[in-house]
């Protein structure tokens, strides 16, 4: 070590004293009233919950559509005995009345949100990204809203 | 594999492709497939009538692939649950997408006789 390094180093050290603090140099990533918050995101969780509803409707609809496909595919003889009469005998009854329409809403809402992330994922022009959008809500809020309707007004005697 | 993309291949790219892919096939069928149970409310013949298409051996191979796309997607939904809230997920996604694939195997040939077994009595005679 040369004298004159010395000499330097102690400059710095008596730059800043008890008396004469060193600026504080904020670290980096620490929020501060300066840093910029994304504009019309303040406070909403909205992709939190969308992605927490995901994984919660998955997991029902797991039961709720193999469930669905037992019946329908595999018992009593498979697809060959659906038909108008098999459809008025189940829902006869509450039960499947509920399943089918909760089934149909996590379905609808599921697949609707999973669609929506594919859209913005891959859609690069702002005007293709809002109309596909556009296009989408109208198709999921009229399957939800029919098949609620067909479920909810089903008459046995129809003829 | 091109400089500069994200996408890593293996298991965890594969997977989450076919996930997205078999999500949007059965969007698409459940669409169609809330419409054609709406004529129930038109007339019972119409309905029937419909219903009876999907009973020709060409659509039963179609179901057999509805089938396939629900069974790996509600499968590796479940994966992709315990990959983000189990503590050790990410450390045996690998595992867990080959068990996926497994447990998917093993009920599609569980499906073949139910599914598939009136079209092939219909092609080839019972």
């Amino acid at each position: 070590m040369s004298a004159d390094t010395t000499a330097a180093t102690t400059d710095d050290v008596t730059l800043y004293d008890v008396d004469n603090p060193a600026p504080v140099i904020e670290p980096p990533r620490q929020r501060t009233k300066k840093t910029p918050r994304a504009p019309h995101k303040k406070g909403s969780n909205f992709e939190m919950y969308g992605w927490l509803f995901m994984r919660l409707s998955g997991i029902v609809l797991v039961v709720l559509v193999l469930g669905h496909l037992l019946i329908q595919l595999v018992l009593d003889g498979g697809v060959s005995k659906i038909g108008f009469a098999f459809v008025a005998g189940r829902w006869a009854s509450p039960f499947w009345q509920a399943w089918d329409l909760i089934m149909l809403w996590l379905a609808m809402l599921h697949g609707g949100n999973g669609l929506r992330t594919i859209i913005n994922d891959y859609a690069e022009r702002d005007n293709t990204r809002f109309w596909l959008k556009m296009l989408l809500y109208t198709a999921t809020a009229f399957t939800v809203l029919l098949g609620t309707l067909v479920i909810f007004t089903f008459d046995p005697n129809i003829r | 594999m091109p400089a500069g993309t994200l996408y890593r291949g293996r298991e965890g790219m594969w997977s989450w492709v076919a996930h997205r892919v078999t999500g949007v096939l059965i969007f698409f069928f459940l669409f169609v497939h809330v419409l054609d149970t709406a004529l129930v409310r038109v007339s019972p013949e119409a309905y029937d009538e419909v219903v009876a298409t999907y009973k020709t051996p060409l659509v039963a191979l179609l179901e057999y692939g509805l089938v396939a796309a629900i069974l790996f997607h509600a499968l590796n939904g479940l994966r992709v649950v315990a990959v983000d809230f189990w503590s050790k997920g990410a450390r045996y996604q690998k595992q867990m997408l080959w068990t996926v694939m497994a447990i998917w195997f093993v009920l599609m040939v569980g499906a073949l006789y139910p599914v598939l077994g009136h079209a092939v009595r219909e092609v080839f005679g019972s």
